[in-house]
């Protein structure tokens, strides 16, 4: 399971997805919205996808965690559009038979998502806004 | 042959616009269509050295030879999934 969505994410369907009678653990994890990011009180988070591009590479990492780890399933869930603080961005649930091989597993597709998936964050804050990555931001 | 480019987040704020068209000679590359794109649109060339391209939604670097009717996108850092901050 690989989606974008652009309401709020609904844990149940990813873990509807990756449970299995053989799996002995799920790892989830979920990135959230903070009201803080480098000195600035941050307001709400605004997401940007490039949808085709972002979820042939959101199946890429399943891949590669299938092939580097013993997982049995894994499912990544990306929210576009505003995200307001405390809500989540972004959902990964990874079953395997015992819990080591979901929890390196699932960390190493979130690590691996911010780096490669086209998705861009534009972050709204007292004072400003700023594409966070670029150096495109600007205060008013 | 015909180009389709596809702009996103501060490119696409940037340029004000998603989307574009380009002609270029046969035997392209990525790096020539960015070199025209600069030409055209002069907000860019500050962008370029941070700018990755992909190919018909594959990741392509210059030298990547383009076919008509591909479709390139101009990648601006991405920053996906939340927490820690990613500059």
């Amino acid at each position: 399971m690989f989606e974008i969505v652009s309401q709020a994410i609904d844990l149940a369907p990813l873990l509807a997805a990756v449970s299995d009678p053989t799996a002995g653990a799920i790892v989830t994890f979920l990135g959230t919205t903070r009201n803080h990011n480098d000195g600035r009180r941050v307001t709400r988070l605004e997401y940007e996808a490039y949808p085709e591009m972002a979820i042939s590479e959101m199946r890429k990492i399943g891949e590669t965690a299938r092939s580097r780890w013993p997982i049995h399933a894994i499912a990544i869930v990306h929210r576009i559009g505003v995200v307001p603080v405390g809500e989540a961005s972004v959902a990964i649930a990874v079953s395997s038979a015992h819990r080591a091989a979901a929890f390196e597993a699932c960390h190493f597709a979130i690590d691996r998502l911010k780096e490669v998936v086209p998705i861009w964050k534009k972050e709204h804050f007292d004072g400003g806004e700023i594409w966070i990555g670029s150096q495109t931001g600007q205060r008013f | 042959m015909d180009i389709r480019v596809r702009f996103f987040a501060s490119i696409r704020q940037k340029l004000r616009r998603d989307e574009g068209a380009c002609s270029l000679p046969a035997g392209a590359t990525v790096g020539d269509l960015l070199e025209h794109l600069c030409r055209e649109f002069p907000a860019l060339v500050d962008m370029r050295r941070s700018v990755s391209t992909a190919v018909n939604r594959e990741y392509a670097d210059a030298h990547h030879v383009l076919a008509d009717g591909d479709e390139v996108a101009l990648i601006p850092p991405v920053s996906g999934g939340s927490g820690d901050s990613h500059v």
